[in-house]
């Protein structure tokens, strides 16, 4: 069978961005899922699949069942960095579509700009004793390559972080909104070079949460409901040294199944919501999606054309580079790809959006996960 | 590497007993990764081949990830490698300074991490030549590249 149009998205909640101090990330998650709950009009007791992961814990899904004081029939904890929400959301499909839950949560919340910024312990590898400064280095490496084989320039990496601050101008909720220019980009001090401070995601806090449902049940809650039609996950390394072409990301053959499975084209689409944790992020993957053709993509995103009023709107909250970007930011564009879908978004909304694709990026360029999100008149 | 409390170091030794006992020839001790260190440390760069499809293998692991044979056996390699791509991470001067990081094509085919160390960290260019050299980094041993020492050179 096929996952198309099989379930459907009935409810999501956000937090403030930067609103809660003192609280822990549990904490700014139960908001999430508070005000999640309250979208789908639903109690919490219906809730019986928990998808859930973070950076600072282990057993995540178990401690939002303790939370919620709930017994859910589905968990699933897996990690797959930053991707994981949309990578959690292809699971919550598949378990929704058997019945192995009948009411899905996939929930994130976290501390990290007003908490301790704590990882887990990582594998010891190869790559350890050269200290890369990650999460930096493996996408200034591939900012470079991309530079050396495609003519890529740093104003055109640097249009993609004007572009997202030009859409978090829009967004109230947005972190961050003071203007920005390409020279503003360009000058600011270099991190890990090619890519200086304004390349690089905000650090903030953040929860999110979403409820999915099968599509026999979709029209029983209270919003107009956003059906999955189309996901596709891939993975081709870990260690950016394993990356086997760094100006190619997985993302090339995630979104061609999520495309064949939604049964449309990048030109069908009308919003696109991309992990951008670095600029070069939405360079890479505009192209490996089909939205430009390789090597073309910071002529794409040059003269505003993923901007407000551009002809492809790009990363319209604002962003991980603007936005928001409490450590895994793939549920938040998820969320954004929704309420385009549902026409909420106000100053920012764009116009008559049916279709959305988004792609979630985890680890180092590495784990892909895209999705397409459609109303319900492109069922 | 996990530490572990106090009052397991009984049941870990226990465990290694029984290993011994039951040594099992197929296996060999250490592991890859640490077999790869401490040739490092013996001023050796090894990488490994795979003895059924011939190609070579790093990191160091237990399977071929080209065709998943459990035959790999330990090889000296040419130290010629050409810059894959590159990145200057900048650091105060107090801390140390700017210094390069890299990805490495090794002539035998595979990809590495590592640094260009004998030209600045911002002159380290795409394409550029260069050979490998055991050396240190914070008092451990690493494999480092030059780029000006061109050679071949026995490990």
């Amino acid at each position: 069978m096929s996952l198309r149009g099989e379930t459907a998205v009935v409810g999501v909640g956000l937090t403030e961005f930067n609103g809660m101090p003192g609280h822990t990330h549990m904490e700014i998650m139960a908001t999430a899922i508070d005000r999640a709950i309250a979208d789908a009009g639903i109690k919490k007791d219906e809730i019986d699949g928990i998808f859930s992961a973070n950076f600072v814990e282990m057993l995540t899904p178990l401690t939002v069942a303790e939370y919620l004081g709930i017994n859910p029939t589905y968990m699933d904890g897996t990690n797959t960095g930053g991707s994981v929400f949309v990578n959690s959301m292809q699971s919550a499909a598949a378990a929704l579509s058997l019945g192995l839950c009948n009411v899905a949560l996939i929930c994130y919340g976290s501390n990290s700009a007003t908490g301790p910024f704590t990882h887990p312990p990582a594998m010891h590898t190869v790559e350890d004793v050269y200290r890369p400064r990650n999460p930096i280095t493996p996408y200034a490496l591939a900012a470079n390559r991309h530079m050396h084989e495609f003519g890529t320039t740093k104003e055109q990496l640097a249009e993609v972080a004007v572009s997202a601050r030009a859409w978090a101008q829009l967004n109230p909720a947005a972190t961050m909104r003071d203007p920005l220019t390409v020279e503003d980009v360009v000058n600011a001090r270099m991190i890990v070079d090619p890519l200086g401070k304004f390349d690089c995601c905000l650090i903030s806090d953040g929860g999110a949460a979403m409820i999915m449902v099968r599509k026999d049940r979709a029209r029983d809650f209270p919003k107009q409901p956003v059906y999955m039609l189309g996901v596709g996950s891939r993975t081709d390394h870990n260690l950016i040294s394993c990356m086997p072409d760094l100006t190619t990301t997985a993302a090339k053959e995630a979104a061609a199944a999520a495309f064949a499975m939604a049964g449309v084209t990048p030109a069908d689409i009308d919003v696109v919501e991309l992990y951008d944790a670095f600029t070069i992020n939405t360079i890479l993957f505009l192209e490996d999606m089909g939205f430009c053709k390789k090597g073309e993509g910071g002529a794409f995103v040059s003269n505003g054309n993923i901007a407000p009023g551009g002809s492809l709107p790009v990363n319209t909250n604002g962003g991980g580079l603007s936005c928001v970007h409490p450590g895994m930011y793939g549920m938040f564009l998820m969320i954004e790809a929704v309420q385009q879908l549902r026409g909420e978004c106000g100053e920012r909304q764009v116009d008559n959006a049916k279709l959305a694709a988004c792609n979630g990026s985890g680890g180092f360029l590495a784990s892909q996960v895209s999705a397409i999100f459609g109303t319900g008149e492109t069922l | 590497m996990l530490e572990l409390p106090a009052y397991t170091e009984h049941l870990k030794e226990g465990i290694l007993a029984e290993h011994q006992k039951n040594n099992n020839e197929s296996i060999e001790n250490p592991g890859p990764l640490q077999t790869y260190e401490e040739n490092l440390s013996r001023g050796e760069f090894r990488i490994q081949q795979c003895k059924d499809c011939g190609q070579h293998v790093f990191y160091p692991r237990l399977l071929c990830h080209h065709c998943g044979s459990n035959l790999l056996k330990w090889v000296a390699v040419s130290g010629r490698g050409t810059v894959y791509s590159t990145a200057v991470v900048r650091q105060r001067p107090e801390k140390g300074g700017d210094y390069n990081i890299s990805l490495i094509d090794l002539e035998e085919g595979p990809r590495l991490m590592s640094r260009v160390v004998d030209v600045d960290p911002d002159e380290v260019t795409i394409g550029m030549a260069v050979s490998a050299h055991v050396g240190m980094i914070d008092d451990k041993p690493a494999v480092l590249f030059y780029n000006k020492e061109q050679g071949d050179k026995e490990w």
